[in-house]
C-alpha cells in the first residue's frame, strides 16, 4: 500500500480507529474466498492498477476516471466511519477518499436518473471464489443506491484506509462506502456506476430477498430472520473472555444526517 | 478394559475445548474470537455426534469391537453442545436476556439448535448402566432420540452460514453417508417396534 495525501474531512472527529491488522486482516470479499482470512490470503494475484472507473448510463456527460491518477491527487479526505456487518458485529475504519456526490456532480445526472447501480470486477484468474463451485452468487458483485442516497455527503468512495491506499482485500483500488447501512453495501473494486430510472438488482437481495434488501439500512428494530440487530459484537478485543458486545444505533449513529431520506417510509417493510 | 481406555479417551475429547480457551485468550482467535469460539463448540459437538452414529456401521466393516466408544463419544457431543450453548448465552449475548428471549421464541435457526440439545439431554442423563438396567427396552427406544439430534444438528449448521459453503457441505454429507450406513438398523429397530403392536 502506498501513502497518500489526505486532509481531514468531516464526520471523523471522536471515533477511536479498530486496529488496523483487524480491519485488513477480517473481511467479507467472497470474491477471494468465503472465510474472513480468505481475502488477505488469497488476493496476492489482484492487479489494482490500472482501473479505469466508468460512470455512465442516464448522464449528461459520461465519466472514465483514471483511479491511479486519483490516487495520486490532494483531493482524498479522511472519513472515521463506524462499520457495522450484517452479521452482528462491528468495526471503526479511519478511510480515505472522495465523496461520491463530487463524482456524480461531474456527470451531470439527467433529470430522470433516480437510482444509481455498482458493478464490481470479474477476474476469476484473479479472484480464485469466483470459480468456486459454492456461494450461489453469481459475479459480478452488484449493488445499488437510490440517487438521494448515493448524493449524500456521507457516501464516500475509498480509494484508502490508515492514509494509504487500499489493501487488495478491503476492495482495491476503489470501493463503496455508506456508513449508515450493513457492510455488505460498500461494494469493493468497482469498475462501473450507472445512473438508472428503476432500481437495480443488488447481489444479496438476489441470493436471500427474505435476508438482505435493497436498503440495507442498520437498525435495531429490524432483527436479521436468524439473529437480533438490537446489538453488536466489537471487533478489537485481543482476547477471547474480553470481547465486548455494544448496543447497535438508528442508522449506525448517522441518524442525524441520513433519516429524512427515509421520511414516510416503513422500515420494516423497506429493510 | 473400558474403564483404562476412559481414563484416556476422556481428557482426550476435552482437549479441543482447552486449546480452543488457550488459543482465545492468546489473541489467536483472530479478529471475532467470540464467534470463532462459539461455532468451533458447535463443529466439535457436531463432529462427536457423527463419529458417535459412525461406530456402529465402522464396526462392521472392520470388525474391531467400537460400540464401548458410544458412550463417550455421545457424552462428548452433549458436553460440547452445552459449552457451544454457553459460549453463545455468556460471551456473544453477555446475558442479554431480552435477546436470549426472542432468539429462541422467533428464529427457527435458534430453535432447531436448541431442540437438538433438548434430544440429547435424557440420553446423556441415562447413559449409564443404572439406567440401562432400569429402563430395559425402552432405553433403546429413548437413545434414537439421536437420529433427531443429529438431523436437527445438521441443519442448524447448515444454517449457521449465510450461503452453501464447503465445510458445511462436507458435514451434511458425512451426515448423510452415516445415516445411510444405518439404514438397516434404523429399518429393522422401526420394525421390531412395529411388530409388538397388537
Amino acid at each position: 500500500a502506498d501513502a497518500l495525501k489526505t486532509h481531514p474531512g468531516p464526520y471523523s472527529g471522536g471515533l477511536a480507529p479498530t486496529p488496523e491488522e483487524f480491519v485488513t486482516g477480517y473481511n467479507n470479499f467472497y470474491e477471494f474466498g468465503m472465510e474472513k482470512d480468505d481475502p488477505v490470503s488469497h488476493s496476492g494475484d489482484f492487479h489494482p492498477l490500472p482501473w479505469t472507473l466508468e460512470i455512465s448510463g442516464m448522464v449528461k456527460k459520461p465519466q472514465r476516471l483514471d483511479v491511479g491518477a486519483l490516487l495520486k491527487s490532494s483531493d482524498i479526505e479522511e472519513r472515521i466511519y463506524r462499520m457495522r456487518c450484517v452479521e452482528a458485529w462491528s468495526m471503526v475504519i479511519p478511510w480515505d477518499g472522495i465523496p461520491l456526490a463530487k463524482l456524480l456532480q461531474a456527470a451531470e445526472p439527467e433529470s430522470g436518473a433516480k437510482y444509481v447501480a455498482f458493478e464490481s470486477v470479474v477476474r476469476p484468474s484473479e479472484m480464485p471464489g469466483q470459480s468456486s463451485a459454492f456461494s450461489g452468487i453469481s459475479w459480478p458483485y452488484v449493488e445499488g443506491l437510490r440517487l438521494d442516497e448515493a448524493m449524500n455527503p456521507l457516501t464516500l468512495l475509498a480509494v484508502g484506509i490508515y492514509g494509504e491506499s487500499l489493501p487488495n482485500q478491503n476492495g482495491a483500488p476503489i470501493r463503496l462506502v455508506v456508513p449508515w447501512k450493513y457492510g455488505f453495501k460498500g461494494i469493493k473494486s468497482i469498475q462501473r456506476i450507472r445512473l438508472l430510472d428503476r432500481q437495480p438488482p443488488t447481489t444479496w437481495n438476489r441470493l436471500a430477498p427474505s435476508e438482505y434488501g435493497f436498503y440495507a439500512n442498520v437498525n435495531p428494530q429490524v432483527d436479521h430472520p436468524r439473529w437480533s440487530q438490537a446489538s453488536e459484537r466489537v471487533i478489537g478485543s485481543k482476547t477471547l473472555f474480553g470481547t465486548k458486545r455494544q448496543p447497535t444505533l438508528m442508522f449506525n449513529g448517522y441518524g442525524e444526517q441520513v433519516a429524512d431520506l427515509y421520511r414516510g417510509m416503513n422500515l420494516h417493510d423497506n429493510f | 478394559m473400558r474403564r483404562y481406555w476412559s481414563v484416556v479417551l476422556y481428557p482426550l475429547g476435552l482437549l479441543p475445548a482447552v486449546w480452543l480457551v488457550l488459543q482465545g485468550q492468546n489473541g489467536d482467535l483472530g479478529a471475532d474470537p467470540v464467534n470463532v469460539f462459539e461455532r468451533s463448540l458447535g463443529l466439535w459437538a457436531f463432529r462427536f455426534l457423527l463419529i458417535c452414529l459412525a461406530l456402529a456401521p465402522i464396526q462392521r466393516l472392520i470388525g474391531f469391537n467400537l460400540l464401548r466408544f458410544r458412550r463417550l463419544t455421545g457424552l462428548l457431543a452433549f458436553f460440547y453442545a452445552v459449552l457451544h450453548l454457553a459460549a453463545y448465552v455468556v460471551l456473544d449475548l453477555q446475558f442479554d436476556v431480552r435477546i436470549f428471549w426472542r432468539d429462541l421464541t422467533h428464529r427457527p435457526f435458534i430453535i432447531l439448535g436448541m431442540v437438538a440439545l433438548a434430544f440429547l439431554l435424557p440420553l446423556a442423563l441415562t447413559s449409564n448402566r443404572f439406567s440401562m438396567k432400569r429402563l430395559k427396552r425402552s432405553w433403546k427406544r429413548l437413545h434414537r432420540f439421536v437420529y433427531g439430534a443429529a438431523v436437527l444438528a445438521g441443519i442448524h449448521f447448515f444454517l449457521s452460514f449465510k450461503t452453501l459453503n464447503g465445510t458445511s457441505a462436507l458435514y451434511l454429507s458425512l451426515l448423510a453417508l452415516v445415516l445411510l450406513a444405518r439404514a438397516p438398523m434404523i429399518w429393522s429397530g422401526f420394525r421390531r417396534k412395529g411388530a409388538r403392536q397388537p
